[in-house]
């Protein structure tokens, strides 16, 4: 017990003293995540949310052509602004990003409209452009309601009920809760937690195995002794160490981006404060002594740090596989899939975001396997460390 | 005392060991000599207790390494050819790693640091960081480590590689030291005026079999040689046309 503490105690001290491992394990590791999620949906805000509320814009060629529309579409509440030839080819400006889109009301509009053959309009816009979309597609939607009016005239006129006209309707009842919808958006959270807590144990994993053997400490290590499965336990506590602080750093920072990212203005809710990342710190806990015998067990085959590494970075993606399996088939929670780790962690955590309570059973089970992995997979790296090929 | 008992080792098709037998005893310092691929090291890594060998035994002070293990072990301190130091620790916590996984804590533990700091004369960098350590730091370094549960067997695999001329005779210095203090020390090497100058009894091998196992003095006198050098090559070459 002794020897397996003065290992721990002697990994840790090294690793607190390396940059390297310290910058992946405590910074980068659990912050790219939060980072990359808060940016990315302050994006998706920013883009949805507001345009809706924002005054829209149209500039419109001729728009004397049409005074009727331009009328409507000011009471509407768009900000119409007239666009002269003088200034340039449209299309042109638009290809440019000059200007956003542009309404052009052709010469022959007002015969046509007299003559109730469909006037047309032309709409230049860019559809490569996804900024312009959304405001492309409101200025569609006023013009329809435009035509539907004016349609339901004609129809009357001419003394026939204008419901005739509409032979369906489409009513949607929508049973996502606003906390349901925001998994879809949010979802992918639980992979950069996981990734976190892989890579607060990354260069520690290499360093302890791959590294060792490749310093040429390993070899002096191994004459001492002490049992090589008490060298391993203690390097894989260690590891085990800054895998939790990654973890608890990553969802610190998550609980801080949740806080600052309005989601409510996308009509979500997310279901994360300090009460579910305690909740989301004691799911992801039984998954790290599983990352770190994973990525021992892989360290120690390799035979230098770089192989080591590169076969690690594939590790990293490991978790993701099931995770991107879930989506794809739009998994529920089920008790047997609480086998399978990583998957387990990220139904459970999936769970929470939406506000449903756990079952204690999935829980237990999902513990249990990834414990149970953890053993297997530590008992085969220590039967690799007893034999003589570990020297290199 | 470090006994060799018939070690036999095999790697895939190569026979880094067969049947190598010898005693380095107490007192002496006793040469393991041999070319670049004799099974020096070979037969030091089982004498160490990281191989285990395919038939043979290993004993260590009339412990056996396989049974024995953990006590066996600890009558040793070993000195591999890469003794590599963990370069994020100071010299000073490389040293007193080893200590502590030998058993030892404490005032203990600090002050047998501190003899060999002394003793080995570290005191100028053994509180720095391994990392920025010359060579002859980095082997003296790996030597306190070995020597900080006072072992009575030392085994050195080319120690002398990669230092200077000066930090050699400090080395020597110090081995013949340790041999007045009663240990058993083993040590390899492919230089002959190392071997000849420091050790009083000298095991040469060659193809993974012994080919010599006498004083020096002896060694000359049997293969009628005037100098280490020359019998060394002779018994070699003898070595080589019966294999």
């Amino acid at each position: 017990m002794r020897t397996l503490w003065t290992v721990f105690a002697k990994e840790v001290l090294e690793n607190l003293r390396d940059r390297r491992t310290l910058f992946s394990a405590l910074v980068m590791g659990p912050l790219l995540g939060p980072v990359l999620f808060g940016a990315m949906i302050s994006r998706i805000v920013a883009q949805n949310a507001p345009a809706a509320q924002r005054p829209l814009a149209v500039m419109i060629e001729h728009g004397e052509r049409a005074p009727n529309l331009v009328q409507y579409l000011e009471g509407a509440g768009v900000q119409v602004r007239a666009w002269s030839s003088a200034t340039g080819e449209a299309g042109q400006a638009v290809e440019r990003g000059a200007v956003a889109f542009l309404l052009r009301i052709p010469a022959d509009y007002g015969r046509r409209f007299a003559a109730g053959t469909p006037a047309r309009l032309e709409l230049i816009e860019d559809s490569s452009n996804n900024r312009t979309r959304s405001a492309v597609a409101r200025l569609h939607a006023l013009i329809a309601t435009y035509a539907s009016g004016l349609a339901q005239q004609r129809l009357a006129a001419r003394g026939v009920d204008p419901l005739l006209a509409m032979p369906v309707a489409i009513d949607e009842v929508d049973v996502a809760t606003p906390a349901a919808r925001a998994v879809a958006v949010i979802g992918f959270m639980t992979y950069f937690v996981l990734f976190a807590v892989l890579m607060g144990g990354l260069y520690l994993a290499i360093d302890v195995t791959a590294g060792e053997r490749e310093r040429g400490s390993l070899e002096p290590l191994l004459s001492l002794p002490v049992r090589r499965t008490t060298l391993l336990a203690g390097k894989l506590l260690a590891t085990s160490l800054f895998m939790c602080l990654s973890l608890a750093i990553s969802l610190s920072a998550f609980t801080l981006v949740f806080r600052f990212v309005s989601l409510d203005r996308l009509g979500m809710q997310a279901n994360f404060g300090a009460y579910q990342a305690l909740e989301f710190f004691a799911i992801g806990l039984p998954f790290v002594p599983l990352g770190a015998a994973l990525m021992g067990f892989v360290a120690s085959f390799t035979r230098s740090y770089r192989e080591a590494q590169s076969y690690l970075g594939a590790v990293l993606l490991v978790p993701t596989l099931p995770i991107a399996f879930a989506s794809i088939y739009s998994l529920k929670i089920k008790t047997y899939l609480m086998l399978i780790p990583s998957l387990s962690q990220h139904l459970l955590m999936t769970q929470l975001l939406q506000g449903k309570p756990l079952d204690p059973v999935e829980v237990l089970v999902s513990a249990g396997t990834s414990l149970a992995g953890a053993a297997l997979l530590f008992v085969a790296t220590g039967r690799h460390w007893r034999r003589e090929t570990m020297l290199g | 005392m470090i006994e060799a008992d018939a070690l036999c080792k095999r790697f895939g098709a190569v026979d880094a060991a067969r049947e190598i037998s010898f005693v380095a005893s107490d007192g002496r310092i006793t040469g393991l000599l041999g070319p670049n691929g004799a099974g020096k090291s070979t037969t030091l890594r089982l004498l160490y207790g990281v191989l285990q060998p395919d038939r043979g035994e290993a004993r260590i002070d009339g412990l056996r390494m396989a049974g024995e293990a953990g006590a066996a072990r600890a009558r040793i301190g070993a000195l591999p050819h890469s003794a590599g130091l963990y370069a994020n620790l100071t010299g000073r916590e490389n040293i007193a790693y080893y200590g502590a996984l030998q058993g030892q804590s404490g005032a203990a533990l600090h002050a047998a640091v501190e003899a060999l700091v002394a003793r080995l004369e570290l005191r100028d960098f053994v509180d720095r960081r391994a990392k920025g350590y010359s060579q002859g730091q980095r082997v003296k370094v790996a030597l306190a480590r070995a020597l900080i549960h006072d072992p009575a067997n030392l085994i050195l695999d080319e120690p002398t590689n990669g230092l200077d001329v000066m930090a050699v005779r400090n080395l020597r210095a110090l081995l013949v030291d340790l041999r007045s203090e009663g240990r058993c020390i083993l040590l390899s090497s492919h230089v002959m005026q190392e071997v000849s100058a420091l050790c009083d009894r000298i095991v040469i091998i060659a193809s993974g079999r012994v080919c010599a196992d006498d004083a020096p003095e002896a060694i000359l006198e049997k293969t009628g040689a005037a100098s280490l050098e020359e019998a060394f090559l002779r018994v070699q070459l003898q070595a080589g046309a019966a294999p």
